[in-house]
C-alpha cells in the first residue's frame, strides 16, 4: 500500500481512500489496479488509454469525488436510513469507481455530474431490488416508509441535496456521540474525507479511526436517531452541537500539528462550507451560526500569511498583511453585523470579536483594550488556557508588562510550553537572563519541529 | 474546591463619581473578573444596579431601597472557586470597590447541597 502514498501518487491515493477502498474495504487495490491496467494495455490503444486515464485518475474524478461524492452520500444515507449508512457510503463509491472503468473506455460523458447521479441511482434502485431480504429490511427502517415494492425515487435534485446534507449534519452531530466521533463522521459523510486522510488529519491510525466511527454509528443506530430536521423546541440545543462540531472541524484544520498544508487548508473550507450550510436555511440561520461563520472568515483570511515558503508559522507579528485575504474579511465583517441582532452573547461572537481586532494590523491603544475585555468576558463564558494566556498578553498591550507578569504568575501553567513563552516575552526588553530562562523552559516542553524553531528563534534575538 | 461568594458593599457609585470615574470602576473590574476566569476560578456573578431597588419588610411593609442611613450596601456579587478561605480572600482583596474608604467585600462559602450545611 506504500506505493499509493508515494508523492506522484498522492491524489490518487486519496481518491481511492476516499471510495473506502483503503478502510472499510473488501476490495484489493493492488490486484484491482494491476487488473486494470492490464485491460487497459491489451485493448491495443495503450497510450491514448492511458492518457484518458491518467487524466481521469489525477484530475478529474478526484475532483468529481470532492464536490459530488458527499452530495450522492447524504441523499443515499437520508433514503436508506441511519440503518445503512454504510451501504449508502458503498454505493456512492461504487458509482465512481463506474466512472473511473467506462469513461477510460468510452471517453467522458458530456455532463459527468449527471452521469455519476444516474449511475448513482441505477445502482440504488438495483440494490434495493437485487436482493429481496435486503430490500425488506431497508423497507421496514426506510425513513419515509415507502413500499420497496414500486421504485423508490432516488431524487438528487439540488434542493434535496442541501435539504439531506443539513439533516445528515444535525443526525451526525448527535449529542449521544463523542464530539471526535461527530468530527470524524462529519469529515466522512459529510465533506467525503477518506479514512486514512481523518487519520492524518487527527495525528492518528486508521484503526483508531476506523474504530471510532464504527462505535459512532452503531450509536446512533441504538439511539434510533433519525435523519430529520429537529424540531423547534429542541432546534436551539442541537444546533449547539452542530455548532461545537464545526468549530472543532474548523480548529482541527487551523491549529493541528499534522504537516499536510492541502489537507488542513480543505478542513476550514469544509467547516466553513457546512456553516454556510446553515446559514442558507431561515430555520438555522441565527445569531451564533452567524458568529461561528464570522470567525472562521477572519481567521481563514490569515491562511496564506502564517505559513512562509518551508511551512513554518509565522507568527501574527511577522506577517506580511498584504497575504490577507480581505475578502474573507469584508465577508466576516458582514456576518458578525447580522450576528449583532438580539440579545445573544456566546463565546462565538466574542471570539470572532478578538478575530475582528486581529484583522487590524495596527497597534492602537484601542484595539487591545477592546481585545482585552473581549477575553475577559469570554474567559467568564468558557475558559480556556489559550484565551488565558491570550488574555495576559492582550493586558501587557492594553495596560503594562508588569501588571501582566503579575497575572501571568498566578495563571500556573506550568505544563503548557506557551505558558512560558508567554513569560518570557513579558520579561524580554526588561530583564533578558530571566527572559532567556523561561524560553529555555518553554524549548524543553515544546513536541513540534514548528514550535522549537520559533522558541529558538526568540532566544537567538533577545 | 469550594464555592465562595465575594459581596461588594459600597455607596451608589453615581451620587458620588462622574461617569468617566464609573467608567474607571468598571473597566477595572472587568479586568479583576477576568483575571480570576483566567485561573478558571470564576463562576458567576453581577452587578445589582441601585435603581428600582425595594426592601420588602414584616408585614409586607415596602420601602425604597435599603439605603437611608446605610452607606455600604450591596453593590453585586460574584462567586468563585477557592480551595479555602484564604484564596478567596485573596481574590477578593483584588476588588477595586476597596479603592472606596469605608467599602467592603464580604467572603462567604456557599453551601453544598450535602445534608450538612
Amino acid at each position: 500500500m506504500e506505493f499509493f502514498w508515494c508523492p506522484a501518487f498522492r491524489t490518487h491515493g486519496i481518491f481511492l481512500a476516499r471510495c473506502g477502498l483503503s478502510g472499510i474495504a473488501h476490495f484489493n487495490v493492488c490486484s484491482f489496479w494491476q487488473r486494470m491496467l492490464k485491460c487497459l494495455f491489451s485493448a491495443g490503444k495503450e497510450i491514448f488509454h492511458a492518457i484518458v486515464f491518467n487524466m481521469l485518475q489525477q484530475e478529474l474524478i478526484p475532483h468529481l469525488f470532492r464536490t459530488e461524492f458527499r452530495k450522492i452520500a447524504a441523499v443515499l444515507c437520508k433514503t436508506f436510513g441511519m440503518e445503512h449508512i454504510e451501504t449508502a457510503e458503498d454505493i456512492a463509491g461504487a458509482a465512481f469507481l463506474a466512472a473511473l472503468e467506462t469513461w477510460s473506455y468510452k471517453g467522458i460523458p458530456e455532463n459527468p455530474v449527471a452521469w455519476l447521479y444516474t449511475v448513482a441511482k441505477n445502482k440504488a434502485k438495483n440494490h434495493l431490488n437485487r436482493d429481496k431480504l435486503f430490500a425488506a429490511k431497508i423497507a421496514k427502517d426506510m425513513a419515509q416508509g415507502a413500499a420497496v415494492t414500486e421504485v423508490t425515487e432516488i431524487d438528487l435534485s439540488e434542493q434535496n441535496i442541501n435539504d439531506s446534507q443539513l439533516q445528515m449534519l444535525f443526525a451526525v452531530c448527535h449529542p449521544s456521540i463523542p464530539a471526535e466521533a461527530q468530527v470524524g463522521l462529519a469529515l466522512r459523510i459529510l465533506c467525503g474525507f477518506g479514512i486514512e486522510e481523518i487519520a492524518v488529519a487527527f495525528l492518528t491510525n486508521k484503526e483508531t479511526i476506523n474504530k471510532r466511527l464504527y462505535r459512532a454509528k452503531e450509536k446512533l443506530r441504538q439511539e434510533k436517531v433519525v435523519i430529520e430536521f429537529p424540531g423547534e423546541g429542541v432546534i436551539g440545543e442541537r444546533l449547539s452541537s452542530v455548532l461545537t462540531t464545526l468549530y472543532l472541524l474548523f480548529s482541527e484544520g487551523y491549529y493541528s500539528e499534522s504537516n499536510d498544508l492541502v489537507l488542513r487548508e480543505e478542513l476550514c473550507r469544509e467547516a466553513m462550507r457546512l456553516t454556510l450550510l446553515l446559514l442558507q436555511n431561515d430555520l438555522t440561520n441565527l445569531p451564533d451560526v452567524n458568529a461561528l461563520y464570522a470567525l472562521m472568515c477572519f481567521h481563514a483570511s490569515r491562511f496564506t500569511a502564517r505559513k512562509n515558503e518551508q511551512g513554518e508559522i509565522v507568527l501574527y507579528n511577522d506577517q506580511n498583511e498584504s497575504l490577507w485575504n480581505y475578502d474573507l474579511i469584508a465577508r466576516g465583517a458582514y456576518h458578525l453585523h447580522l450576528a449583532s441582532h438580539g440579545s445573544q452573547l456566546t463565546k462565538y461572537h466574542l471570539e470572532a470579536g478578538i478575530a475582528y481586532w486581529h484583522t487590524i494590523k495596527a497597534d492602537t491603544k484601542e484595539k487591545w483594550e477592546n481585545i482585552l475585555q473581549l477575553y475577559n468576558r469570554l474567559l467568564q463564558v468558557a475558559y480556556s488556557p489559550v484565551a488565558a494566556l491570550n488574555r495576559t498578553y492582550a493586558l501587557s498591550k492594553a495596560r503594562n508588562k508588569e501588571t501582566a507578569i503579575e497575572e501571568a504568575e498566578k495563571l500556573k501553567l506550568t505544563g503548557n510550553h506557551f505558558y512560558f513563552v508567554l513569560l518570557g516575552e513579558l520579561h524580554s526588553g526588561r530583564d533578558r537572563e530571566t527572559a532567556k530562562k523561561y524560553f529555555e523552559q518553554a524549548l524543553m516542553l515544546a513536541k513540534t519541529k514548528t514550535d522549537k524553531q520559533t522558541i529558538a528563534a526568540k532566544i537567538a534575538l533577545l | 474546591m469550594d464555592e465562595y461568594v465575594l459581596i461588594f458593599r459600597h455607596e451608589d457609585g453615581s451620587k458620588v463619581a462622574s461617569p468617566e470615574q464609573i467608567q474607571v470602576w468598571m473597566q477595572q473590574t472587568m479586568d479583576w473578573i477576568g483575571g480570576i476566569a483566567a485561573q478558571n476560578k470564576f463562576i458567576s456573578g453581577t452587578g445589582l444596579p441601585f435603581a428600582d431597588a425595594r426592601v420588602v419588610r414584616h408585614n409586607s411593609v415596602v420601602t425604597n431601597g435599603p439605603f437611608g442611613d446605610v452607606k455600604e450596601t450591596i453593590g453585586g456579587f460574584i462567586i468563585v472557586k477557592a480551595d479555602s478561605v484564604d484564596e478567596a480572600v485573596g481574590f477578593a482583596k483584588g476588588c477595586p470597590v476597596l479603592q472606596g474608604e469605608g467599602n467592603s467585600v464580604e467572603v462567604r462559602k456557599i453551601a453544598k447541597n450535602d445534608g450538612v450545611h
